[in-house]
């Protein structure tokens, strides 16, 4: 892949890749924008770029990545994802192999999701000015009546769920890139969540706050609710799953698993009566087998998020400024 | 004939210091009155001038035991008041501006009447008098009278109301006074909480311990957990229920005869025990410690010990040697050794209150003997040991707090919130600072909560509203993040200190120098101003600025805090250094992670660098094989320097440290000696002696080189004995003046004190 007129030739075979595979109505309509039909109810949008390395890892590549994350991010507003759209910067001389699989598994994911990406964007840039591939998707979804999910509507006394392991993407991603090897391999979640999340509002348990712990994990997740609810939490340490091998890599590699990226989890919040109800039904489905009530939230002006540890001791789970920074003097 | 208005100034309320007046104004045949009020006490004479001299002479010269007079005023005038005898009137309110006085164990007198069956106090667990007794830990608010403190609640008998009224009793106004008709009551409750039918609560707690069982017992700043020092069953009961494996426990034995059978002894370190204060006092463990009293400070060569304090705790003791009659025995060995830990579970604050220790201490006490005189402020024991000529902190608290420090310098209020670990904060008004009783690591909600109680109460008692406020460069910490809400809301200035030269600043404050000096920092991690993790530094310290002339080279921490926890890590990085890392996977066995650690070396994978001391201490004992994993802060530090301490002195090694032109000290051939030293006791007493010597020649370069001659030593490091008497002796044979700190610990207990004088520095530059 050249840049230059070269590289205009490579964006032209890219889209006709892109056409091949994607291939759906809308974005054959080969206009610049696509013409969508009405939709019915309120809609929700949501965009995020997707900067991965290694952009081929266990359990996924940046192509299925950016297709979920950006789904989970319309799903987790209650509605269901419709449409995709796709932009990618490629670096000179990305091997045109690796893209045809990114777009193939992109493809696929869009599929699964019953999503269609209909419209989308290339651009190349020179060596050396690119990690190789960079994707931004934005999603549109429709949203069912009656639901009505929101980070500030945490109320004390609710439980939270989680619909399972945390910590597995961004372990996979890490011990991939730095070629660390572990007892057993670290496999990403990266997953669609709209049909668990269906399968949780079809329950008819009234959900208060749905949120995927991605960037900054579970730890940053729910700090972010309890400010928005302005609550306090109080989690439990045993109720939280860690797979083994991650569990290990984090302790070996000296970082907490609960600011660890996840791809394919989420948090559940609703009143305590409705919880075991809605435990069941997210381990009805098979993205949930594990789910937990991990904790409650509680009336608390700090915004504390509080962790009984399994020592029987008690932390606060902090909302960190940026990396985990030492600090044991 | 004249007449004399006079105010003393100081600690001077609560400590019978009115009663002192009369009696001596009485001696001197003086008329007039003395009062309380917000300045301090205000006196009144008329009388003849030679007498009245006198009387202002005496009061600076002798006052009370518990007073701390720091400055007498008076204005003469002629006699016209016509004043008649001598009384003592009521407090006068207004803005209070003294303070309150720390608590003190019981006194002499006291204790006489606590033995004695024909007083009224006999067996009285809550006896005391204007010398002695529960202060800060009971009182609200000021002025401190029996309203604003937790006896409220007691309406004296008229015998104690009489005592209490009469100026030349021990108990005039003396705040707490009770007595068994009309005084707080003690309360036995089983594990489950059900009271228990005793006729004597004492006796029936005495008869738990002997029995091995483990009881909460509510004391003057919190609950102790107490059990018999000698069983190990119950030791390791004990130790399994606090979730501390290690960690070393405080025990109280009687007096210091009876400390002979666990510690060895100086007469210093008897007067340290026995200070009215009564810290925890470390003390190298005898050759019978360890058999004597199985897994209270495990493999360690110091042990803690503190002397009763309470009239409780003798009374414990008095029912545990069989109640034996008069006051001998007070005065006699015992063989009883009581563990006397804090009730903290899990790093939490002290239980104070009976709410408290139900919630955390039900299934760890097998019983709770607890009392209705309530605790207002949580203070937990003091900690303090002798270095070479000097009794250092290592925390400050009970006995100690509110004591304030003088500064040399004044200025607006600042409030400072200290650091994560070991959190103090600090309230400075004009020229005093007040340094709060430690608080500990801020990782729990209920201590945040307690730091927030602590800054309230100080601005209540010193009433005053901060006008700026002092953290910690670390945004992570909460101190720093309540620091920063505090000021938004009030719109405060913020003023961010870096963590080693608060440590500087506080020693120099203490010390009231205003010129420049070279600090040496040698302490865990604090973050720099570059971001980095900085700990081991040489500063040129200027007011509120500093410059950074050197600091130790970097060690590589592989995983972050985690490393800090697992020395084995320090010494996997030393090896990779040294270019052994080959070695690194068959050196320990133990480690799982060996492999992956190795790697993340070879990767740079959070591996962050510091410059920390205390990652040297951590360094060294791993590659001794001394300490793999730590059981709790500071162990492998504690216990390289309890091997160097019974190997005893060796010489440096040669070359064992280098200073590169860019002020950077590095103990490479250091490292490189030790990853083969076989004699573990050897290695740790080379390890101290070169550092010692390596850190003398670096300071004193850097002091020829800035033409200065004061070095202030700061941070936790300086708690190692053997390594601060080393270069302290080195850096005075060079002559240097060297200054430590004294009035508060060398460790992060002592940041909070240095951010307000930085800040206070700032402000008074215009900053
Ligand atoms: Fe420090
Ligand atoms: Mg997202
Ligand atoms: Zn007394
Ligand atoms: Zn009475």
């Amino acid at each position: 892949m050249s840049h230059g007129s070269g590289g205009r030739a490579m964006a032209q075979l890219i889209s006709e890749l892109f056409a091949a595979e994607f291939d759906n109505k809308f974005l054959a309509q080969g206009n610049d924008g696509a013409l969508l039909p009405a939709a019915n109810g309120r809609l929700v949008m949501a965009t995020d770029s997707h900067v991965v390395s290694p952009l081929f890892f266990a359990g996924g590549d940046i192509g299925c990545l950016s297709v979920h994350g950006t789904i989970n991010d319309v799903a987790v507003m209650g509605a269901t994802p419709l449409y995709l759209s796709a932009s990618f910067i490629l670096e000179e001389g990305y091997p045109l192999a690796d893209l045809k699989r990114i777009v193939e598994s992109m493809a696929q994911a869009a599929r699964e999701a019953g999503v269609h990406i209909v419209t989308g964007d290339t651009k190349v840039v020179e060596q050396g000015k690119g990690d190789g591939v960079f994707i931004t998707t934005t999603g549109v979804g429709v949203v069912r009546d009656g639901v009505h999910l929101s980070g500030d509507l945490a109320r004390p006394g609710d439980k939270i769920l989680l619909s399972g392991t945390i910590g597995d993407h961004g372990m996979a991603i890490l011990s991939q890139r730095e070629g660390l090897t572990f007892s057993a391999p670290i496999v990403s979640d990266t997953t669609a969540l709209h049909g668990l999340i269906e399968t949780m509002l079809d329950s008819g348990v009234k959900l208060r706050v749905l949120r995927d712990p991605t960037r900054g994990g579970l730890a940053t997740t729910l700090n972010e609710i309890a400010k928005q609810s302005g609550v306090g939490m109080m989690l439990h340490e045993s109720a939280i799953v860690v797979n083994q091998p991650v569990e290990a890599a984090c302790e070996f590699l000296g970082l907490d698993p609960l600011y660890v990226a996840n791809e394919g989890k989420l948090i559940a919040i609703c009143a305590p009566e409705d919880a075991q109800r809605l435990l069941e039904a997210m381990r009805a489905h098979p993205l949930a087998a594990q789910a937990s009530i991990i904790g409650e939230v509680l009336d608390d002006a700090h915004g504390f998020v509080q962790m009984t540890t399994r020592l029987g001791g008690r932390r606060v789970v902090d909302w960190l400024a940026g990396e985990q920074l030492p600090r044991i003097c | 004939m004249i007449h004399a208005q006079i105010r003393v100034t100081g600690q001077v309320q609560g400590v019978g210091f009115r009663p002192f007046v009369y009696q001596l104004a009485n001696e001197l045949g003086l008329a007039g009155w003395v009062r309380n009020d917000s300045e301090g006490v205000e006196i009144a004479v008329e009388g003849e001038r030679p007498q009245v001299m006198r009387l202002i002479e005496r009061l600076q010269s002798e006052p009370p035991i518990l007073a701390r007079v720091e400055k007498v005023t008076h204005e003469l005038a002629q006699a016209s008041a016509g004043l008649q005898g001598f009384s003592i009137v009521e407090s006068k309110s207004g803005k209070v501006r003294t303070g309150i006085a720390p608590d003190i164990a019981t006194c002499p007198d006291c204790l006489a009447e606590l033995f004695d069956p024909a007083n009224r106090r006999y067996r009285h667990p809550f006896i005391n008098c204007i010398h002695c007794g529960p202060r800060y830990t009971l009182t609200a608010r000021l002025p401190y009278d029996r309203a604003n403190t937790s006896m409220a609640k007691f309406t004296q008998c008229p015998a104690c109301q009489q005592e209490y009224d009469t100026p030349t009793t021990r108990r005039f106004h003396a705040q707490p006074n009770a007595c068994p008709q009309c005084g707080p009551h003690l309360s036995l409750f089983d594990a489950q909480w059900q009271p228990v039918a005793a006729d004597d609560p004492i006796a029936a707690t005495a008869e738990l311990i002997q029995a091995g069982k483990i009881v909460a017992v509510k004391g003057i700043g919190g609950f102790h957990l107490v059990c018999d020092a000698r069983n190990a069953a119950a030791v390791a009961r004990l130790r399994n229920g606090k979730q501390r494996e290690e960690k070393p426990f405080a025990v109280m034995v009687l007096n210091t005869l009876s400390a002979r059978q666990c510690a060895q002894f100086r007469e210093k370190d008897a007067a340290l025990l026995e200070t009215r204060e009564r810290p925890i006092v470390l003390l190298r463990q005898s050759l019978a410690c360890e058999a004597a009293l199985p897994g209270i400070a495990p493999g360690l060569s110091s042990i803690g010990l503190m002397l009763p304090y309470a009239p409780l705790h003798y009374l414990l003791f008095h029912e545990l040697l069989g109640k034996p009659e008069g006051a001998d025995w007070l005065q006699q060995a015992s063989p009883w050794v009581l563990v006397m830990t804090s009730a903290n579970p899990g790093g939490e604050p002290l239980v104070k209150d009976d709410a408290e220790a139900r919630e955390s201490l039900t299934g760890l006490a097998d019983a709770f003997l607890t009392h209705d005189r309530d605790i207002l402020h949580r203070c937990d024991d003091s900690v303090m040991k002798w270095q070479g000529s000097a009794p250092i902190f290592l925390r400050r608290a009970r006995g100690y707090t509110p004591r304030r420090i003088v500064l040399p310098f004044s200025g607006p209020s600042v409030l400072a919130c200290g650091p994560w670990l070991k959190n103090t904060v600090c309230l400075t008004r004009g020229n005093e600072a007040f340094v709060s009783q430690h608080i500990g690591d801020l990782d729990h909600a209920g201590m945040r909560q307690m730091l927030e109680e602590t800054v309230d109460y100080l601005c209540d008692i010193l009433d005053v509203q901060p006008q700026a406020v002092a953290h910690d460069l670390h945004p992570d910490f909460y101190s720093t993040q309540f620091a920063q809400a505090y000021a938004a809301q009030r719109s405060l200035p913020v003023f961010a200190v870096q963590h080693h030269h608060a440590h500087i600043a506080a020693v120099c404050a203490e010390h009231r120098i205003d010129h420049p000096v070279i600090g040496l920092a040698l302490d865990g991690i604090g973050m720099g101003t570059d971001g980095g993790a900085w700990g081991g530094e040489l500063l040129r310290v200027e007011d509120a600025r500093f410059e950074r002339l050197g600091h130790l080279a970097p060690l590589t921490l592989p995983g972050g805090d985690r490393a800090a926890r697992e020395p084995w890590r320090m010494a996997a990085a030393a090896l990779f250094d040294l270019k052994r890392s080959a070695e690194i996977v068959g050196r320990f066995p133990a480690q799982g992670g060996a492999a992956i650690v190795l790697g993340m070396l070879q990767r740079k994978l959070n591996c962050v660098a510091t410059s920390s001391m205390g990652r040297y201490f951590d360094t060294a004992a791993g590659l001794l094989g001394v300490c793999e994993v730590q059981g709790y802060e500071g162990q492998a530090a504690m216990l390289l320097e309890g091997l160097a301490d019974r190997h005893g002195k060796v010489e440096p090694l040669a070359d064992g440290y280098m200073i590169t032109t860019d002020g950077v000290l590095d103990f490479y051939m250091l490292f490189a000696e030790l990853a083969d030293c076989k004699d573990a006791g050897y290695g740790a007493a080379l390890f101290h002696a070169t550092l010692a010597q390596g850190l003398s020649a670096w300071v004193r370069r850097a002091a020829a080189k800035s033409h200065l001659t004061h070095i202030a030593l700061g941070g936790g490091c300086f708690l190692n004995n053997i390594l601060s008497q080393a270069l302290t002796d080195d850096l005075l044979a060079h002559g240097s003046h060297v200054l430590a700190a004294q009035q508060l610990p060398p460790n992060d207990g002592a940041i909070s004190f240095g951010q307000a004088c930085i800040a206070l520095q700032h402000i008074n530059q215009g900053a």
